[in-house]
């Protein structure tokens, strides 16, 4: 027998308990050696990268917060005040009309009201530890019908046309239609596409490749100008609606894509295995594949969400203004001319947190649905 | 089903016919992997088919719950023959329980959701009896205590076990197994093959396609060799071990029985 054991204690053959690890592999100096000063390569760069940020970062803080104006009636006010600064007193004074736009003054605790309702909405979508939250599908069920009251009117509410939606307002309630919709819609096409029915199989097909290789665009200046030609003269088809039918079926083709990517991931056993225990298609779909399918489809998914609700930005070239519409209109006018920057940083950090939300909550998402073994 | 001495005297065959293949053909595109199946298998019967790779005995026992389809001839499951009508295609296979070579477990379920899925959906049992019978399986297959882990968190053999638990909450007719202890480690083998010798003691019509010989002496009333899609021959366990009558079948059993 070979003894080739190094430590005094030795134990009999499968009495060895469990030692913990040696101290340099935990603990944040670990951490710091290993990512950032792990070879002679990694800490040039390091340095590097600090030497860089030393450069920047000053500046930044300089221009954006030590020297910024927050108060002010224009730009001339602004560069009075301080004369190299960001003068975020544009942001202060547009505040209101980048989140209404147009919508009548009077009756804005209408869209406040459906956006507060949207989260007791979507809560139950997103979050299966919602309290009461079978109760509560059926409030998200009746939710868009409610929000569509409430920001359009009509039946005891005075009506404000689509025409005057704008900012902030018009920004969510495109993408959140645009997302709302497009994943039924695209969870269907997809199997369409990869369904047994030739027809069946053709149609999304042709619809799924139609969508895609059309850009957004095309698609918005068919809604507003060509679709006219094609209804009986005199239909009154209100434009809001035309776009967000137009983004819908857009972003549609793209999930449809995206799931069937997940689908195709799925191994043959799991079809197998539903088949003989005797549950039908729809079953075997919603119980089996979706599930599955969906799951390992959440990256691409959210991907195209975020996509669609960063497209929204072009229903400009409509004559539609979203949040960045209405900040560049703002340039425009004479007493904020040329605060380009401040505008653009602005609508940036708008649509950044929106979409740093979407992107944790699938983190969250697949966090939550991984089953596999983990340790 | 604990007691295996008496597994002998409950293993009876009865006369009643479950399954009856009558000339039965099969091609994949021009391939003709399935050449004229007849067989007829009774009430309580164990059989046990072997054969090459390739020899088509995994597509013959899945043309019968219709995951593969043939083209020819005809294919009766308890009384039902099964065509392109999807009604009865759903009908057998509720009726027909299957074990496949890779588990073939829902994964995104818990093991207890595994198993009551289809009771629930299928046969529209409330959920609470479901999963009462469901336990009551997977005591007999001995991992109760796995009931709320992911399959994904369970061995090969548990997962198998977990499978056959699976099938057997739809309280099957027949039990097709496609080589259930071939993705094992050989640890795990023997656990999966109690299980069945197990529910062979029940009265359990099983067809099982398998190279486990020592398991197919000990519960098969009837081998089948399978090559080239045919049937060679088939016989009882005893004599198809000991006194093979074709030459193919004499070189099949050397090959695997001599080491």
């Amino acid at each position: 027998m070979t003894d080739t054991s190094m430590s005094s204690g030795s134990y009999p053959p499968g009495q060895h308990p469990d030692f913990p690890p040696p101290k340099n592999l935990v603990g944040p100096m670990a951490w710091i050696r290993e990512n950032l000063f792990g070879s002679v390569t990694d800490t040039i760069l390091t340095l590097l990268a600090i030497y860089i940020l030393y450069l920047i970062i000053p500046n930044m803080l300089e221009w954006a917060v030590i020297d910024a104006v927050v108060d002010a009636a224009s730009r001339q006010e602004c560069r009075e005040i301080s004369e190299s600064g960001a003068c975020w007193a544009l942001i202060t004074a547009q505040f209101t009309k980048s989140i209404y736009a147009f919508y009548p003054p009077d009756e804005r605790w209408r869209p406040n009201l459906a956006f507060i309702l949207m989260f007791v909405a979507l809560g139950p979508i997103l979050f299966d530890k919602f309290p009461a939250r079978s109760k509560m599908f059926f409030f998200s069920i009746a939710y868009p019908f409610i929000a569509g009251w409430l920001l359009v009117g009509g039946i005891g509410l005075e009506s404000v046309e689509t025409t005057q939606f704008g900012g902030v307002l018009l920004t969510i309630v495109i993408g959140v239609v645009g997302i709302a919709f497009s994943l039924p819609i695209g969870i269907l096409l997809a199997l369409g596409r990869a369904s047994k029915l030739p027809a069946m199989r053709t149609l999304c097909t042709v619809f799924i490749e139609f969508i895609r290789g059309v850009p957004l665009i095309t698609l918005l200046f068919v809604a507003s100008t060509m679709l006219n030609y094609f209804l009986p003269p005199g239909t009154q088809f209100d434009l809001l609606l035309r776009v967000l039918i137009m983004v819908t079926l857009f972003a549609s083709g793209y999930v449809a894509e995206v799931i069937r990517g997940g689908l195709q991931s799925m191994p043959k056993g799991q079809y197998e295995a539903a088949d003989a225990m005797g549950l039908n298609y729809w079953q075997s779909m919603r119980l089996i594949i979706l599930p599955q399918a969906l799951k390992v489809s959440i990256p691409g998914i959210v991907n195209t969400f975020i996509g669609l609700y960063k497209d929204t930005t072009l229903v400009i070239i409509i004559g539609l203004f979203d949040v960045l519409g209405i900040m560049k209109s703002s340039l425009s006018d004479p007493e904020w001319n040329g605060l380009a920057a401040e505008a653009y940083i602005y609508t940036a950090v708008f649509f950044f947190i929106s979409c740093f939300a979407m992107s944790r909550y699938s983190i969250y998402l697949e966090n939550k649905l991984h089953t596999g073994h983990k340790r | 089903m604990a007691d295996t001495q008496t597994a002998e005297t409950d293993m009876k065959i009865l006369d009643e016919v479950v399954i009856q293949i009558t000339g039965m053909h099969k091609w994949y595109g021009s391939f003709h992997v399935l050449k004229d199946i007849n067989l007829t298998v009774n009430r309580g019967e164990r059989i046990v088919i072997c054969g090459p790779s390739g020899s088509g005995k995994s597509t013959m026992i899945r043309c019968i719950n219709r995951l593969e389809e043939h083209q020819q001839g005809s294919i009766v499951v308890d009384g039902i023959e099964l065509t392109d009508d999807l009604k009865n295609i759903d009908k057998i296979r509720s009726e027909v329980g299957m074990c496949f070579q890779h588990f073939n477990l829902f994964p995104h379920l818990t093991v207890l959701e595994n198993c009551t899925l289809a009771p629930i959906w299928v046969r529209k049992t409330p959920k609470k009896e479901a999963e009462e019978t469901a336990m009551h399986f997977l005591s007999k297959v001995k991992i109760p205590d796995q009931a709320a882990k992911y399959p994904g968190q369970l061995s090969g053999g548990q997962q198998q076990r977990v499978a056959i638990a699976r099938s057997l909450c739809m309280n099957p007719r027949v039990m097709l197994f496609d080589e259930p202890t071939s993705a094992l480690d050989p640890e795990m083998i023997s656990e999966v093959l109690d299980v069945m010798i197990d529910l062979a003691g029940t009265g359990m019509t099983m067809l099982c396609v398998t190279h486990e010989m020592g398991f197919a002496r000990k519960v098969a009333n009837r081998v089948i060799f399978m090559d080239g899609g045919e049937i060679i021959e088939q016989n009882e366990p005893e004599e198809f071990f000991t006194n093979p009558q074709s030459d193919r079948t004499k070189l099949f059993l050397s090959q695997i029985l001599d080491h």
